[in-house]
């Protein structure tokens, strides 16, 4: 399948009367947008907010981040089963508003929502800093149940980033990058000395908060299977969850998976990137069980070399993340894993819940539990009490000045085990 | 009493009774209360077993 | 500012005394720099001044650990230095091994900061690197330059009481104590360029090692159940509505006790999960599913067990480190042993 990405890039982003993009400039009709999302009668109320790079901006609880995209010409749209029609991605020309980015963010959910810090030590462990957004803040009606609450502000994310990335359909992009992969008979042919190499990601699929959706299926729902990694660039695989902020994959990670992007890097050169396995991290111990086996065979029968794993999540996902590994490897592939860590506060305790010595080649994400002060920021969008009672957070975790103590797990992408980022620990 | 069984193992726990699943090791939202307390009785049944057993090394009782 | 005083320990062969045959050599206490100190001392500039050098032979040291360390740790004191090296001692195992026990031992009784540095496969390196910091070198003394240049710095960092970063940032052994630092690469791409290594049979670094985890000897079973009392113990987070404790729903830093005394089901009413790291819906509206207080009630109704103990202890699991939940465990079992508790039910999630 082959891609044309497009990069628009984004440099500012403003509120104005008619929604459009020009010279790198983000118009948003905030009206249009507030309509959009109030179609869904469950949402009582939504606020719009924006935050630049360098604003002295906090925003808390952060749910998701999604990036504007569009189908600018082939099959599909954005987000399929979820906003588009069901068909398949990942090939043909898609634009992206490079620079931007949907923030949703409202009423906490449930423990594990984020932090976002546009400025200050925050900004530095959170790739969001970085962009120019536009903050989704979200009320649901009076009573709403938690698995509800949760589906209105996932669905008010992916309409408004759609509706947004419909904006840049038309125009020319200012660079283009290119992804193919190849059919098991043609990659062959071409790449015939290459190492067969291919990317597992595994999705957390735990219930609320902790779900992630393909094509609009529940992934708790899947067995393990195959997908292109150009399909997940037009959004295929969007986040349900938040599991805790710093190792959950918001969907701008899904969109943007930097493992994808380095093995296409090395495509054709040092390795030939097969394809990419998904599979999920259930909480029944005999799908953990099937799952994983579902993988390794998966990779036996592709004939790889060698395999990049990735997790999402902690704790109990360590057992899917080894049984995958220890799978794989006695397949006869070899395997890179990719995590983060949970060794306490001070570092001393074991980073891992599950263990297993052929997991010998480990790149971790660092330490969550590292402990940071976040000064106050002159705005806070969202609640900022919340920082008391999110993954990571204590009580008292918010001090009366506005500034927080609390565990780096709060920064929304801080450890992200896709590798998003360059945070690390020895 | 737990569901990721292998984690119990690789942590050192030595009487190990294996459970439905983590949002409800010893429930099961798909029964009625009645069928649960019955599920729960019988899980824990079990717990009560293998703490009048002996073993030596790490044990699941499943 | 006045200059850092330090005391340099170094071994018979790297004071010019002599090699194998001068092993036996008792400690001196000699005025200034001696050998390889020299390096040192041009490195530290005029932040630090080695003030005196204890020179021991290996054999002696290792063949009188006690002694030795008394005679050593007296002339580093008479010094009255603000911080300790020794070594480097590459690949030399009795050498190695001498450092690492004289750098603790000075750590522990003088209370200064230490540092000593060698190969990572000298058998000192294992016993000691969890005890003092050591810094990696080659395994011979033609790494001399390459030491000094990761000792130095690590050295003045450590006088200063600066905070010390991650094991490969400065160059010491991991110790297992993990700490954060930024990559120059994003993990994607070190973990394609690991694999490539990898495919290539070529040597590659994991960033994280295996854990190991402790194993205890499995008590003697219960004789008699039906005397027994039998306590509940969770990390699934269930505690009472409103969690009075707080306890927090990811990295627990307390656990509560909670007296169920009278209490024969526990019920969406007066009880909740803390939990933040599963679907919290099941565990609230039924929270016996977590903690089965209904169905162990009924066995002492039916006399199956001899009693349900009044109090259950709970935490929250979710990320919360082995060393919080060794520390919580340790506390709260003296008390079940001392409130006749003869046997404990965990459930987890």
């Amino acid at each position: 399948m082959k891609l044309e990405l497009g990069y628009v890039h984004i440099r500012d982003i403003q509120f104005a009367s008619e929604s459009k993009v020009e010279n790198g400039v983000l118009h948003i009709n905030k009206d249009a947008v507030k309509k959009l999302i109030l179609e869904d009668e469950t949402i009582e109320s939504v606020d719009l907010e924006i935050a630049k790079p360098g604003q002295s901006i906090r925003i808390l609880p952060v749910k998701d981040v999604i990036e504007p995209r569009v189908k600018a010409e082939g099959r599909g749209g954005m987000f399929p089963g979820m906003i588009a029609k069901v068909d398949t991605v990942g090939s043909g020309k898609t634009n992206v508003l490079k620079g931007s980015a949907v923030v949703t963010t409202g009423r906490i959910v449930a423990f594990q929502e984020g932090i976002i810090d546009m400025a200050g030590p925050g900004a530095e462990y959170t790739p969001f800093s970085q962009l120019n957004h536009l903050v989704v803040v979200c009320e649901p009606v009076e009573g709403l149940k938690q698995h509800e609450h949760e589906k209105a502000v996932r669905m008010a994310g992916l309409k408004t980033a759609a509706y947004l990335g419909q904006l840049a359909k038309d125009i020319v992009p200012d660079e283009v990058h290119t992804y193919e992969t190849f059919g098991v008979k043609e990659g062959l042919e071409k790449m015939p000395g290459l190492p067969r190499v291919a990317y597992v990601q595994m999705l957390q699929s735990q219930g609320l908060m902790h779900d992630t959706y393909v094509y609009g299926v529940d992934a708790k729902k899947t067995l393990s299977t195959m997908i292109c990694p150009t399909e997940t660039m037009d959004g295929a695989i969007v986040s349900g969850n938040c599991v805790s902020a710093c190792d959950k994959n918001t969907t701008y990670h899904h969109q943007n998976n930097p493992v994808i992007e380095d093995l296409f890097a090395q495509h054709g050169k040092t390795l030939n990137f097969v394809g990419m396995v998904i599979t999920n991290e259930n909480v029944y111990l005999a799908d953990k069980q099937r799952s994983s086996d579902w993988t390794a065979k998966l990779c036996r029968f592709l004939d790889l070399d060698g395999a990049v794993v990735s997790q999402e999540g902690f704790g109990n996902p360590d057992t899917d993340l080894i049984m995958n590994c220890k799978k794989i490897e006695e397949e006869g592939v070899k395997t890179v894993i990719i995590t983060d860590e949970y060794a306490g506060q001070d570092g001393r305790s074991q980073s891992l819940a599950d263990a297993d010595p052929k997991a010998d080649a480990v790149v971790t994400g660092g330490n969550a539990n590292m402990v940071i002060h976040l000064p106050k920021m002159d705005k806070v969008i969202g609640y900022a009490e919340t920082a008391n009672t999110i993954a990571g957070g204590h009580a008292g975790s918010l001090n009366s000045d506005g500034s927080i103590d609390a565990e780096l797990q709060v920064i929304t992408g801080s450890t992200n085990e896709l590798g998003f980022g360059r945070l690390s620990a020895r | 009493m737990c569901t990721v069984t292998p984690i119990s193992l690789t942590v050192g726990a030595n009487r190990i009774v294996p459970t439905v699943a983590i949002p409800h090791p010893l429930g099961n939202p798909a029964l009625t209360h009645e069928e649960e307390k019955t599920l729960r009785r019988h899980l824990v049944e079990k717990a009560l077993k293998a703490l009048q057993t002996e073993v030596t090394e790490q044990t699941i009782f499943e | 500012m006045s200059k850092i005083r330090v005391v340099h320990y170094i071994n018979q062969f790297f004071a010019n005394i002599g090699g194998e045959e001068k092993a036996d050599y008792q400690p001196e206490l000699r005025q200034g720099i001696v050998g390889p100190g020299l390096a040192l001392s041009a490195a530290f500039k005029d932040e630090a001044e080695i003030v005196a050098t204890v020179i021991c032979g290996d054999s002696y040291f290792n063949e009188n650990l006690e002694k030795a360390k008394k005679e050593v740790i007296q002339m580093v004191a008479s010094q009255k230095p603000d911080l300790f090296i020794a070594g480097p001692a590459f690949n030399a195992g009795r050498y190695g091994v001498a450092c690492g026990t004289i750098a603790d031992a000075v750590q522990a009784e003088l209370g200064i900061p230490v540092l000593t540095g060698m190969y990572q496969e000298n058998p000192g390196a294992d016993m000691f690197k969890t005890k003092v910091l050591i810094v990696e070198t080659k395994n011979s003394a033609a790494g001399m330059r390459d030491a000094v240049g990761k000792m130095a710095p690590l050295a003045l960092k450590l006088a200063r009481k600066e905070e010390i970063g991650a094991s490969s940032e400065e160059g010491y052994l991991p110790n297992g104590v993990r700490k954060n630092f930024f990559e120059t690469e994003r993990g994607s791409k070190r973990a394609v360029d690991m694999l490539i290594k990898k495919l290539a049979g070529k040597a590659f670094t994991t960033e994280y090692p295996m854990p190991n985890f402790d194993r205890v000897k499995p008590n003697p079973a219960v004789k008699d159940l039906s005397k027994a009392t039998i306590a509940l113990v969770t990390s699934g987070g269930i505690v009472p509505k409103g969690n009075p404790d707080h306890i927090e729903s990811s990295s627990a830093s307390r656990y509560g006790k909670y007296d169920i005394d009278g209490i024969y089901d526990l019920t969406s009413s007066s009880f909740q999960t803390a939990h933040g790291g599963y679907d919290p819906t099941y565990a609230n509206e039924d929270p016996d599913r977590v903690l089965p207080v209904d169905v162990l009630r009924d066995f002492e109704k039916e006399g199956k067990i001899g009693k349900l103990h009044r109090y259950y202890y709970s935490t929250v699991g979710n990320g919360t480190a082995v060393a919080s939940a060794v520390k919580f465990a340790s506390q709260f079992s003296k008390e079940l042993v001392n409130d006749g508790v003869d046997a404990v039910i965990l459930t987890s999630t």
